[in-house]
């Protein structure tokens, strides 16, 4: 049951998808807490039986007292209820409106029967809803009894916006959407009944009818089965429909009755600003009944401004009211507050490119009514036209209803014209090519020279376009529907053809195509069989084109995102400047000293681990100075700090008197090994090298790479990538590496890690030599004998503090007595410290 | 005597750098064989010969098309990534060979390391995209000849107009994928690791990506960095929106600007630990 009902609302919403929307703004600052909703239900007019009716009533009002507002109305679409427009009166009403919406008699929860916008119901009932305006006191008035108000709808809602701005002079501005001018016309175009429409049109009704049965407070007739096939239609209605669906035509009564509920019939007594806003998806009501109601309205000087949206009752983006920027409320905002004029440019919307985008094109010209006119020359025989009798098979262009989906999927398939243009029921007119790129917005026109075997014709034209490579596709699955009557059989007749109304670019090497066949799915055609000779009376296809601008007109700078990027790039400077200031107060000399001078380090990391805590030493020039330590002493953390890797938290460093900053120049003057040797493990030990010395950016010949070489002694390996290389290898190509370009200060730390007994031996003469020029060699290591053979001076260090330093030749020579070894003064200071791991 | 931090790191040592990888000349060698890859499955695929002209049956027009049909699709997810790379592993590449230490103490001032291995990538990702281009047009050009460009809405470009439009497309593009670059380099700056960085950068995309196609988040999606990357194609239409191009890159560059000054001003900063 409950699938069942919901289905039904599915139902009835596709049918009227485009009632749903109301023409809705973007979104503005709204917040729901300040807006007070207020549900009410109005009696109105009694139906012709005398059944009181009243209809189920929101009035949405901003919670602030300040004052008297501009009112809106907001009319549902066919089929639709009240329901349907709480967001976007929310909405309004968060921006300053006092906001009406109501359920149509006829709907939902309201009483009555539909009448179809009838002057006397349902427009009846919209006046009464201003009168209910006029009596609040939140309310603008023109004067008593006369509110300031606008009302906006879409279809069904928005003839209704047309018909009581027609007949009740109170309405200020209106905002009809998607809607008829002359509902006879829309439903029998030029005499054909549009067959598929008015059946899902009176389906949808039904079913609406279904599904508020229970709840309806319409007393139904006596007669149940008149009842069920009519619904909530009124008798009169109902039965008005059923003759023109059996026999194809709109009686008099039938032509009288629609013309009563159309704008058409009121449009010259509209005094209120319209902005009309029609779908370009859509083949119900097409873009041709908006045109009428806009002329009609520009001819009166009403003001007038029209948009075609990329949506409709055939559905389509723009529906949900997001996208389509209809610009309702600017309209309103104008015209019924004095807000900003949003000028009456024509807006519409070009189906989307393919390659890079996926929205349509909006684009505007500057004035709806001013168009150009393109001629193409067309050429094609005369063809014969077969009718089939009872009108099957029928070429299908559109199944009205369904969507845009379908439509889309016979266009993508390729086979549009095949379904579209049956052999022998068709006729085919190709132009020639066209040569410039060209916006047509609007109906094409073709001369036609038309002979029937009988006394009437029937036909269907439509205009494709067809790409070089001959795939032809139909804009929007459009077809218009001609009927000639009273015509001599055998005799060609001269007609002018006006082609559907729609908007679309033709690019150069396009051709348009017109399609002439006796049969459209969507429409009743003539029971009988006959034969007509459809060909060409001129040879001029002409198409009404606009020259367009993107919307705000035309490629403009975003300047807000210029500024951000503006102030980006000034802060990247700023942040650029206060590092060069940082580095630049690193190359003050300071003093004139020592090699190398480490002056009261700190560093103490993230998690609160004091890694070295106030270390002081220096290394004079012609020393091997052995920093020595457990593992965790802080060593390797100090050669860091010694190099600039690591920022000390105080305390500094000075090589040659020059304090040491990250990449401090004098940094040339240090070679170092610390944690392991580094290589690219893609180049050869040789080209390793090389692109080191390259990255100092000095000199070849300053390197001494041959030098190096010899020292890493590496043999034939040097020529061989590093990554083949054994642990031992990198280490000795990492100290070679170092001795690059014979650097004053040394620093290698754990220099014999992985080396052989012999390397080591190699590399404790190698780095006395390098001390005995004069420079000064710092390694750091764990292995106290290995200090004690190498070098001339000793740190000690244990828990990130200094706990010795000193010449070797003096410490192990003692106070006069026996020779001691390093590990007895080391033990002694470090005493049965577990975490003082110290191998001999 | 000059200063030896301007000379330190020369662009040509850099170069050399990463030129030599393996992961360099593999890289290349794959998108060298994107076109043909696309020749032969074009080849192989049958042709349905009633079928509408889609944007794969356009690829065979001739050479302009299936270089803007290349282009298109690695736009949205391998050019990110091979970006991503050349910008995000250059960096953390030196820290896991342990050379990133070496090359501070040579010594490299930070900025100028940082300043030479962005202009490197960035000439890198430019060389990447022009050079799929120039090789997918010369591979088109023997696979479906010369034939002007053609759109997928039938219009026509002759070459004398497409080749500068197309020559633009692809620096637009360079500096649509400026938000990668930045991030993943960002993102290498800080944690060391080249997994990480070209990770992030690709995550950031695919999301940014899947963000972008959610509808109720309305104008906000113009914000996400992905949002514009297929701005480019606007250059190729008959009546380009210059506006959207325009926007495009300027975010593009405000992204690159704000995720490079975080990167310079962590690198000032950090202990290098590598």
């Amino acid at each position: 049951m409950r699938a069942a009902r919901a289905f039904a609302a599915w139902v009835a919403a596709g049918l009227v998808a485009g009632a749903l929307v109301v023409p809705a703004g973007s979104a503005r600052a709204d917040d729901p807490g300040s807006v007070h909703e207020q549900d009410l239900q109005v009696l109105v007019g009694p139906e012709v039986d005398g059944t009181t009716v009243s209809l189920d009533t929101s009035v949405f009002a901003p919670a602030d007292d300040a004052g008297r507002h501009a009112a809106i109305v907001l009319a549902h679409g066919f089929g639709g209820s009240k329901d349907d427009l709480t967001d976007q009166a929310r909405e309004l009403a968060g921006d300053g409106y006092v906001v009406l919406t109501y359920t149509a008699r006829g709907f939902g929860d309201s009483g009555g029967l539909i009448h179809l916008d009838s002057p006397d119901y349902e427009v009846a009932d919209a006046s009464r809803m201003i009168d209910l305006l006029a009596q609040r006191d939140d309310v603008e008035m023109d004067a008593p009894g006369d509110p300031v108000v606008g009302i906006a709808g879409a279809s069904y809602g928005g003839a209704l916006a047309l018909l009581t701005a027609g007949l009740d002079d109170r309405v200020d501005a209106i905002v009809p959407a998607i809607t008829w001018n002359d509902l006879g016309q829309a439903l029998f175009p030029d005499g054909v009944f549009k067959q598929w429409w008015a059946s899902l049109f009176t389906q949808g009704a039904l079913a609406a009818a279904a599904r508020d049965g229970g709840s309806s407070k319409q007393e139904r007739s006596p007669d149940g089965l008149e009842d069920l096939l009519c619904g909530r239609f009124a008798p009169d209605v109902c039965r008005l429909f059923q003759r023109a669906t059996r026999t194809g035509r709109a009686d008099a009564a039938a032509r009288r009755y629609l013309r009563a509920s159309s704008p058409a019939s009121v449009v010259d007594d509209i005094t209120a600003p319209t902005l009309l806003v029609q779908g370009e998806q859509d083949s119900l009501f097409g873009l041709d009944q908006a045109d009428r109601t806009a002329r009609a309205l520009a001819d009166a000087g009403v003001p007038v401004a029209v948009r075609w949206i990329d949506g409709g009752h055939d559905g389509g983006a723009g529906l949900t009211g997001q996208s389509a920027g209809t610009g309702a409320e600017d309209w309103f905002d104008h015209y019924l507050r004095g807000g900003p004029d949003p000028g009456t440019a024509f807006r519409l919307a070009l189906p989307a490119p393919a390659l890079g985008a996926t929205d349509p094109d909006e684009v505007q010209a500057p004035d709806y009514f001013e168009r150009d006119l393109t001629g193409l020359r067309l050429g094609g025989r005369d063809q014969p036209v077969l009718a089939p009798a009872g009108g099957e098979p029928a070429a299908i262009t559109s199944i009205p209803g369904t969507g845009p989906l379908l439509g889309q999927a016979v266009t993508a398939s390729g086979q549009g014209l095949a379904l579209a243009a049956l052999p022998g029921q068709s006729a085919t007119f190709d132009s020639e090519p066209v040569r410039s790129p060209m916006t047509v917005a609007g109906a094409p026109t073709v001369q036609l020279s038309i002979t029937s075997s009988t006394t009437d014709a029937v036909l269907f034209a439509s205009a494709w376009i067809v790409d070089a490579d001959g795939r032809a596709s139909l804009p929007r699955q459009l077809v218009a529907p001609m009927r000639l009557s009273g015509i001599v059989p055998g005799a060609a007749q001269r007609v002018e053809v006006t082609l559907p109304a729609s908007a679309y670019r033709l690019e150069p090497g396009q051709r348009m195509r017109v399609v002439v066949s006796a049969t459209d799915l969507g429409f009743a055609v003539p029971d009988d069989a006959r034969v007509y000779r459809v060909g060409l009376a001129d040879s001029t296809l002409t198409l009404p084109t606009v020259r367009t601008v993107p919307v705000g007109g035309g490629p403009s700078v975003p300047v807000p995102l210029l500024v951000a990027l503006g102030l980006a790039v000034l802060l990247a400077l700023v942040a650029g400047l206060v590092g060069r200031r940082r580095a630049r107060s690193g190359t003050v000399p300071v003093g004139n000293a020592a090699v190398l001078e480490v002056d009261g380090l700190v560093k103490e990391y993230r998690n609160g681990f004091r890694a070295v805590d106030g270390v002081s030493w220096r290394a004079e020039r012609g020393q091997v100075l052995g920093l020595l330590g457990p593992n965790g002493a802080g060593k390797t953390t100090t050669m860091r700090m010694l190099v600039g890797l690591i920022r000390s938290d105080s305390g500094e460093v000075r090589v040659l008197g020059q304090r040491v900053t990250p990449g401090a120049p004098v940094l040339r003057e240090v070679g170092c090994l610390i944690e392991g040797p580094g290589h690219l493990p893609h180049l050869t030990g040789r080209a390793n090298l090389a692109a080191y010395w390259a990255a100092t950016g000095r000199p070849v010949a300053e390197a001494g790479l041959e030098e190096a070489l010899q020292i890493a002694d590496l043999g034939a390996a040097a020529d061989r990538p590093v990554r083949s290389y054994s642990h031992g290898m990198r280490q000795r190509l990492g100290i070679a590496q170092a001795m690059l370009g014979l650097p004053e200060l040394l620093l290698l730390d754990e220099p014999t890690n992985g080396l052989d007994p012999t390397q080591i031996r190699g590399l404790r003469s190698v780095l006395q030599r390098y001390a005995d020029a004069g420079r000064t060699v710092v390694v750091s290591s764990h292995l106290l004998g290995e200090v004690e053979q190498t070098c001339t001076h000793v740190v000690v260090m244990h828990r990130g503090r200094v706990v010795l330093t000193g010449a070797v030749d003096e410490l192990v020579a003692g106070d006069g007595e026996a020779r001691r070894h390093l590990e007895e003064i080391f033990m002694g200071l470090v005493g049965d410290d577990p975490t003082a791991q110290v191998t001999r | 005597m000059t200063d030896p931090r301007r000379r330190a790191l020369p662009l040509r040592a850099e170069l050399r750098r990463q030129l030599t990888r393996r992961r360099t000349r593999v890289t290349a060698a794959l998108l060298a064989a994107l076109p043909l890859l696309l020749v032969g499955a074009f080849a192989l695929g049958d042709d349905d010969p009633g079928a509408a002209p889609t944007f794969v049956d356009l690829a065979q027009v001739g050479a302009a098309n299936l270089t803007v049909f290349t282009l298109y699709a690695s736009a949205g997810f391998l050019l990110p990534v091979v970006v991503a790379l050349v910008a995000g592993d250059a960096v953390p590449s030196e820290a896991s060979w342990g050379t990133l230490r070496y090359l501070l103490t040579a010594p490299v001032p930070r900025g100028r390391l940082l300043r030479a291995k962005l202009f490197v990538a960035a000439a890198s990702s430019l060389v990447v995209l022009v050079g799929l281009a120039a090789w997918t047009l010369l591979v088109g050009l023997v696979a479906y000849g010369g034939a002007g460009y053609r759109d997928p809405t039938g219009a026509r470009l002759d070459w004398s107009a497409f080749a500068p439009r197309l020559l633009v497309s692809v620096l637009v593009l360079w500096v649509l994928l400026g938000f990668v670059a930045g991030l993943s380099f960002l993102v290498g700056v800080v944690t060391d690791a080249p997994l990480g960085a070209v990770g992030s950068a690709v995550l950031a995309t695919v999301l940014s990506s899947i963000l972008d196609s959610i509808s109720a988040l309305g104008s906000l999606r113009q914000a996400l960095p992905t949002h514009y990357l297929f701005a480019w194609g606007q250059l190729l239409r008959p009546d380009p929106d210059v506006e959207e191009v325009l926007t495009g890159c300027l975010w593009s560059l405000l992204y690159a600007t704000v995720l490079l000054t975080a990167a310079f001003w962590h690198f000032g900063r950090k202990d290098v630990l590598s």
